[in-house]
This record gives structure tokens, sequence and C-alpha cells, in this order.
């Protein structure tokens, strides 16, 4: 099959590589960049796991194709600054146990919180579940994920 | 532990890994639930450009399985296939798309039977069975304590149930890595027994065990399904041999179905004799379970239905049957809880219609009959701490039980149910006089230290309790240590990541290690007048690196009879659960608006940890209850082996957890630490089914707890039949005799 140049943004960073159009964004992003820190459970937009922002939204990037990723701007985990309040506080609240999830979850919270920062209102707890509910996590039970992402976006813990 | 390098991506897992030169491995697998293998012809597959090898079942002949008592499988087929997805031929090329088109090539012509597809079939046995011996693969029978109950019963009830399949669904999808280095295989593999696939490895390859290195890089999920030696692994191992190439397979999601391993489908009879006062006299538990095509872990796991019921309730006399047969459907083996959570059910809604019918609350009868700390069960395991009584009180206080129970609004409803669970089995799969788990500790010459340790860290934290064991007695912060896991050449050995063994095993280990360690130094410097870290270093000024062990070998048994190998754990977890339920009588949707659980845990040895594992059974639990099936077409196909298809609970259904730990300070656990990684599942679900019926009054004797199965009963509650769906009384089963194991054995010393 033939290919074609992808010229794209990849955290912060300008890449132009041949590729195959039928490739997805999932397997640019490890196969071709070495980008393994986004995760792959299914392949197929179920789980969550492969989760990236394209143009800051959050996408499933096993159901991006190659050509639709065409100048974009994609943030990965590896994009995500170590010290960042998500990263910190997904550590911190115990979150993380397998991690297989974790850098899907913690993109599609920032989505979250680069939208919605932290008014107050009731309805802050059920968005933010909402916001991470197309990321399935089969260790945790996600409360501590919604902890997490309620401390990174500086609430006040709900435990203790 | 290692949180961050996961939460900023940096943890490898297998599949993360590449090698240069690597290849990619794929798996061809039967369409057909059971055929005999006609042909296979791969002349086609190997001519084509860019593949570099292709191995069928010769290639591979060596059986093997993970119990000594059960090596019935081959890596693939040879001349049967026993289940649509069983591996039959692999194939390794330069790109995954080479290899899927290879796969395509490869003629496999097949003779189809009539396949085996339930429990009724295979114990009917007609036509061809699954295996040559037939489809029974094994059964059990044990009669414990008193030969006849105590008194004379003034009540008796008796109960059928069917608890359904499920998978363990790991997020990551298994992958195995292989290379050859002078004559020495190594496997990266997504493993929970790194020394086990090992031992399997050389078998199979006729290698001695140190000319194979197995290591566990990070797992993302495993509960049981990444315990077994799989195919992939065998496969890439083969291939990368034949190619001289390292050869990486990572199966897809559909695959990982077809691995299985999960949940056997029961079907259970439970038969209690009581006094009317609620005195617990006699007790028969019989078991069915569909095995799927191989053994796996089977045996173990049909003694474990009748092994944990006595640690919860005293039982004077009772009798276990238990049998496992074999089906044309991917073999069922340990998933959380492994054998417990079935019988657990059975029990605990068993228990709840005895309540009523006697006339006592359903936390009043558990009370009367709890079985105590410090004493011997009637089948004969060791108690020690127990937290259990508290763990009820408490649970019931903190949910409002008694106030709720049998008075909340139709609809809503509220249920009780109790679970126990081992730290780690006393007996080892592979029987051997050495210890379980060791941990070695090297101090190196510019005072940093390096913990090696074997057990393998799936996610349950296990990496933290062995990590903060040697920083608690060292008194060094957690940060400051380094931690070498799950490579069976670099660290120690350990049985690997099952039966909720590590924290109690290896922690064990770690905190012997670290305390050989503090003496060492502290004889070096002549008493203990300064902090850890400044006596190390002048320590190894003195003479360089040092290094120290611990190890952790379980107290023999209590007792020694066929089958009393299952069981035995140097103590158990307890835990008691209410779960509170809204259902919607028109459409049969339940809502758990909250679950109250109360687990003895020993000692939280790191409490973000310790909830963060309960909250995950509990919530693993509820998808079992509501929505979890791996079931099966007439066809033999898979109803659904896709997330999409397989459901379980996302954010937005978990319901509030409200958890209370109760510390019983084990005497033998690292500082009185107990396990929480899978007896927190085990009550969940009979304390919904419990729960539906205070707001129905419809028994689900049946899992999952689907709308359908609630319409049902519904229906049959408003036309005047038994308001209940599940099975009736129990298959023809040729048990044999039971063996008696009275009261007390003569010799026998009985601890406590
Ligand atoms: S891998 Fe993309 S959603 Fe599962
Ligand atoms: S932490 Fe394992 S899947 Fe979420």
């Amino acid at each position: 099959m033939t290919k074609f140049l992808l010229d794209l943004k990849v955290n912060g960073r300008r890449r132009r590589l041949r590729t195959r159009p039928h490739k997805t964004l999932l397997e640019i992003l490890r196969e071709d960049l070495g980008l393994t820190g986004t995760k792959h459970g299914c392949e197929l937009g179920e789980c969550g796991a492969c989760t990236v922002l394209l143009n800051g939204k959050s996408v499933y990037s096993c159901l991006v194709l190659a050509p639709q990723a065409r100048g974009g701007e994609v943030l990965t985990i590896e994009g995500v600054p170590p010290e960042h309040p998500l990263i910190r506080a997904f550590v911190a609240t115990g979150a993380v146990q397998c991690g297989y999830c974790t850098p899907g979850m913690i993109l599609a919270a920032k989505a979250f919180l680069d939208r919605n920062p932290t008014q107050e209102r009731t309805s802050w707890d059920r968005e933010a579940l909402e916001a991470v509910s197309g990321n399935l996590c089969r260790c945790t039970g996600y409360a501590k994920i919604l902890e997490a992402v309620r401390v990174a976006a500086g609430k006040k813990s709900r435990r203790r | 532990m290692d949180a961050f390098s996961k939460a900023v991506g940096r943890a490898l897992y297998a599949d993360d890994l590449r090698l240069p030169g690597m290849l990619y491995g794929k798996i061809l697998r039967s369409p057909h639930p059971h055929a005999r293998i006609l042909s296979l012809d791969t002349r086609q597959a190997e001519s084509l450009p860019g593949v570099r090898a292709v191995v069928t079942g010769r290639g591979l002949p060596v059986p093997y399985g993970i119990l000594p008592v059960s090596q019935d499988e081959t890596a693939l087929a040879m001349e049967k296939v026993r289940y649509v997805g069983e591996p039959v031929a692999a194939v390794a090329a330069d790109t995954e798309e080479t290899a899927g088109r290879a796969l395509q090539l490869i003629r496999a012509e097949y003779d189809p039977l009539p396949p085996v597809l339930s429990l009724e079939e295979a114990i009917r046995g007609k036509g061809e069975p699954v295996h040559a011996k037939g489809n029974l693969h094994k059964a059990v029978s044990l009669k414990f304590g008193d030969a006849n109950p105590p008194e004379e019963p003034e009540y008796t009830r008796e109960d059928a149930f069917f608890y359904e399949g499920n998978t363990h669904l790991p997020l990551e999808e298994h992958s195995a890595l292989a290379l050859w280095k002078k004559g020495r295989l190594v496997l990266y593999s997504s493993t929970q027994t790194p020394f086990h696939l090992r031992k399997i490895l050389a078998k199979v390859f006729g290698l001695p065990e140190d000319a194979v290195r197995v290591i566990a890089p990070k797992v993302g999920g495993g509960f049981g399904g990444k315990l077994d030696p799989f195919a992939h692994d065998l496969c890439a191992s083969k291939l990368a041999r034949d190619a001289g190439r390292p050869v990486k397979i990572t199966l897809t999601r559909e695959e990982v179905f077809y691995c299985h391993r999960g949940r056997h489908p029961a079907w259970m009879n439970i038969r209690t004799s009581w006094k009317k006062t609620g005195e617990l006299l006699e007790m028969r538990f019989r078991s069915c379970l569909d095995g799927g095509a191989y053994g796996s872990f089977g045996v173990v796991c049909t003694y474990y239905q009748g092994g944990l019921q006595p640690t919860t309730y005293r039982i004077p006399s009772y009798t276990v049957e238990s049998a496992r047969y074999f089906t044309n459907k991917p073999p069922c083996g340990p998933k959380r809880g492994h054998g417990t959570p079935q019988p657990r059910f059975a029990l605990e809604a068993h228990l709840d219609k005895v309540a009523e019918e006697l006339g006592l609350g359903p936390v009043e009868l558990r009370l009367k009959n709890l079985a105590p700390p410090d004493s011997t069960t009637v089948n004969r395991l060791r108690v020690t701490s127990s937290g259990l009584r508290e763990c009820v009180e408490k649970a019931a206080e903190a949910s409002g039980f008694r106030d709720k129970f049998r008075k909340l609004p139709y609809g809503r409803g509220i249920g009780f149910a109790l679970g126990s669970y081992l730290c780690g089995a006393a007996v080892p799969i592979y029987w051997n006089e050495d210890p379980h788990s060791r941990v070695r500790i090297r101090l190196d010459a510019k005072g940093g230290i390096t913990v090696f340790s074997g057990a393998t860290d799936i996610g349950q934290g296990s990496d933290t309790v062995v990590v903060w064991a040697v920083a608690e007695i060292l008194g060094v912060p957690p940060e400051k240590i380094r931690l070498v896991a799950a490579d069976t050449d670099r660290t120690p050995f350990d049985l690997g990541t099952y039966s909720s063994r590590v924290t109690y095993m290896a922690g064990n280990a770690a905190r012997e290690a670290a305390e050989n360690l503090l003496e060492k130094v502290y004889r070096r410097t002549g008493g203990r007048r300064m902090p850890f870290e400044k006596a190390a270093r002048i320590a190894v000024e003195k003479e360089g690196a040092l290094e120290s062990w611990g190890s952790y070998k379980p107290p023999l048994k209590p007792a020694n009879f066929k089958g009393s190998g299952v069981g035995p754990s140097p103590a158990y977890s307890f835990c008691a659960c209410a779960a509170q339920v809204q259902c919607d009588p028109r459409t049969g949707r339940v809502r758990v608006e909250r679950i109250t659980f109360a687990h003895d845990i020993g000692r939280a040895i790191h409490r973000p940890s310790v909830e963060g594992q309960i909250e995950g059974a509990v919530h693993m639990a509820l998808g079992e209850a509501f929505l979890e099936e791996q079931t099966f077409h007439p066809s033999g196909l898979h109803r659904g082996p896709g997330i999409l298809d397989y459901k379980f609970l996302s954010s937005l259904e978990m319901p509030e957890v409200k958890l209370i730990l109760i510390e019983s300070k084990d005497p033998g656990g690292p500082f009185g630490a107990k396990e929480v990684g899978q007896g927190p599942l085990l009550p969940v679900i009979p304390a919904v089914a419990n729960a539906i019926y205070d707001a129905l009054g419809i028994r689900m004797d049946k899992t999952p707890f689907t709308p359908e199965n609630i319409l049902l009963a519904l229906e049959r509650k408003s036309c005047g039949r038994i308001p209940r769906v599940g099975p009736e009384g129990f298959p023809d089963i040729p048990f044999p005799e039971p063996t008696h194991i009275p009261a007390s054995l003569p010799g026998e010393t009985v601890p406590c």
C-alpha cells in the first residue's frame, strides 16, 4: 500500500514521517515514534487505555486513522510534565494500581480539567466521573481516581 | 512504589519492549469447539516473503500444565482441538501484517465432532468425550467432624444455586517476548508467576532450569488470569529459536478471552440442619464445576468448593462433594477468590433463607455460628487472628442494617453476607522443602540499598509492601530503597503472585532480611547508637558491600489427608458486607446505592493500597453480580469476546463504598498484616442477592442478576409460582464414598 507523508505535532515537537494511511494514531505513536506510554487494551475503541489529546480533545488513538491526525497537535502522557498536579495526585492518592489505564485516564481527566477548572458546583464530581467514563479501569473501582481528579483540581479530599 | 513511573508513562509492560531484529508472532486458532485435526499444511505460509518461522503442534509436543497432576495441555493442539480459539499453529514474520497474512495461508482440515458444551452434556457423556479418559476430570468426597449431627435437627433446608462463569479481563492484553542468547532462553512475559513459567519452559524445551530466564516486566492486571503458562509464551520461545531472532507475540483482546482460566461455572446444592434456636448442626455442600477443555488449576478449584465455609462458621458435621467436568470451552482456572466465590454465594444466600424461616435476623443467625479466633476448623484449618465478629458488628452498625432490614419500602432493600480468604496457601503447587519466598538485600559500597524480590507486582501493591517492610525495619525512607523484582536470574525464588500470598509471605521474608541486615550493620558499628544510614556508611567503609537474606515458610498444615493441601494458610482474612439496593420492578434494573464493607486486614501497612484493593474487589464483584458472563452459543462460539459485549462497571455505575478496616494484628503476619486482594470480592455478590430479596421478594439463585432474570422472577411471583431464578436439585454424579476425617485424628497435634 502506498505511503503518505504525515505531518503532525506530538508533545510540542514537529514530526514528519512516511507511513501508511490505514495505520492508527496509536500505532504511529507506539511503533513509529516509540512513545509507549500510550497503552492499548482492545484497539477497538472499547477501553480508553489509548486515550490521547488531539487538538485538546480526548480521543481514542486506536480509532484515529493517521490521515485524520494530519496537521494536528497530539498530547501523550510523555508530554504531560511530571510535576503536573494530575500526575502528583494520581500517585499520592493511590489511584494507580497496575497502572495500565493510568496514562489514558490522566489525559481524559486533563481534558476535563482544562475546560472545567474548579468552579464549585454540586454536579462537579458527576461530571468528572463522566469525563473518565470512557476509560475503563479493572483495578481501582474508580474511587481513588475521582479522588485524584478532585485533588488535582485543588478540591478538598473527601477522605480523612 | 512505582506509581510515578506508571503515571508518567515510563513504566514498561511486556508489549512496550522492542528488540533489534525483532519479529512479530501470531497464533492460528481453532474455529471448531471439538474436532479432529486431519491435516495442517503450512507450506504456503512458509514461502510467503517476510515469514521467518512457522510452528505446529508437532514442534512443541511436550505436555505441561500449571499443576503437576494436570499436565494435559500442549502449546498447540496435537490431534484434536477442544475449544473455539485453541491455538493450532503460530508464525513469526517481519511485520504483524505479514504474520496475519501467513495465518490465512495455513490450510487446516478438521473433522468436526459433536461438542460438549454444558455440564448436563458433559455428565450425560454422549458422543466422544473431551479427553480420552472421559469428561469427569475430578470428583472429591470428604466428610468432616461428627459422623452424625451432635443433636437431633429441628429444621433442615436444601437449596440449589448456579454461578455463571466469568473472566478476569485484565486491561493489559497478554504479551510475551522471547530471545535466545548462547543457548539460553530469555522470556519477558506478562506473567504472575515467573518462576513457574521458567519451570514449564525448561520442561518443554528440555533445558535445565538455569538455562531459562523469565522476566516479568510491569504487569497490567492479572487477577489470576496470568498465572498459567500460555501458548504465546511457548510459541514465542520456539519461533525465536527457529528464526534465530527475537519474537514478540501480543494477544488481541479477543484472544485474551480464549486464554481465559477464569471463574468456573458452578452448579451447587447446599443442605443444612439446625436447632430451632439457630445453631448449625450439619452441612452438606455439593458442587459441580464446568471446567472447560483443560485442567489448569481445576483440581485445586474443586477442593476449594468446600474449603473455606468453615473458616467463617462452626460446622459440627460437614460433608463436601465436588466434581469438575471437561467441556469444549476455553479452560477455567483461578480468578480472584479462586474456587471460593461460588460456594460463598450459595452459602450466604442460603443462610438468608434459613434466617427468615427460623425467624432470626440474618446478622443474629451469623453471629450465633461464627468460627472463633485461635481455633481449628472441622476441616482442619488453623484460624489464628480473627476480627470476624467485629467485622459483622461494625458493618451492621455502619450500614444501619438492623433498622433497615425488611423495613425499607418496596423496591429498596438491604442484604448481608460474610467472607474469608487465605493469606497464601501453605502448600506450594510443586511440593518442596524450600521457603515460599526469599528476599535479598544488598548494601553497596556507597550505602545504597537494593532489595531483590521474586514476587511479581501485578498492580496489587506487593512491591510497596516489600519496600515498606524493609524501610520500616531499617528506619530509612522508602524512596531511598531500590527494588529489583520478578526476574528469575537476578532475584531469589518466589512462588509467584497467587492465593493472596505476597503480603504475608514476601512481606515476612523482607522483614527478616531487613532485620538481618540491621544486625549485621550494627554489629560492625558496635551498637545501635546512630541512625541506620550513618551506621551503614561506616559498616561498608570497613568491609565493602554487605548482603543479607530473609525467607518465609508457612507453618506446616495441621492435618494430613488427601485434599488437606487445599485450604491451609498461615492466616485468614475476614470480612462482612452490607449492600443496599434500589430496584425498578418495571425494568428489572438494580442500582446499588451503597456498599458497607468491614475487612479484617490484620494491619493496614499502606492504607491507600488496602483501600484500593477493597474498592477494586467490590467493583469486580459487582461486575460478576450484575453483568459479567463468559457464555457460549450452541455452536461453541463465545457470545462476545470483546469489552463492548463483556461489560463491567464504568466510573458512572460504581456505587459509594464505605470502608471499615479492622486491625486484628495477626501474630504471624508481617507487622500483623493479612491479605486484602481477593477476600473482599466474596461477600458482595450474596449480599446483593439478599438485598434484592429484601427489596422485591424474589430470590436470585443464579448469577448474574440481569434485568431479564429479575423480571422473570417477578413474573413467577405474580402468578403464584416460586419467586426465584435458579437451578433445581443437583445432577446425578458418581461421587466416590466420602473419606471420613473425624473430629480428631489419632496422634494429631491440634494447634491452639
Ligand atoms: S485501545 Fe483504544 S479504546 Fe481500547
Ligand atoms: S490501575 Fe489497573 S486498570 Fe486501572
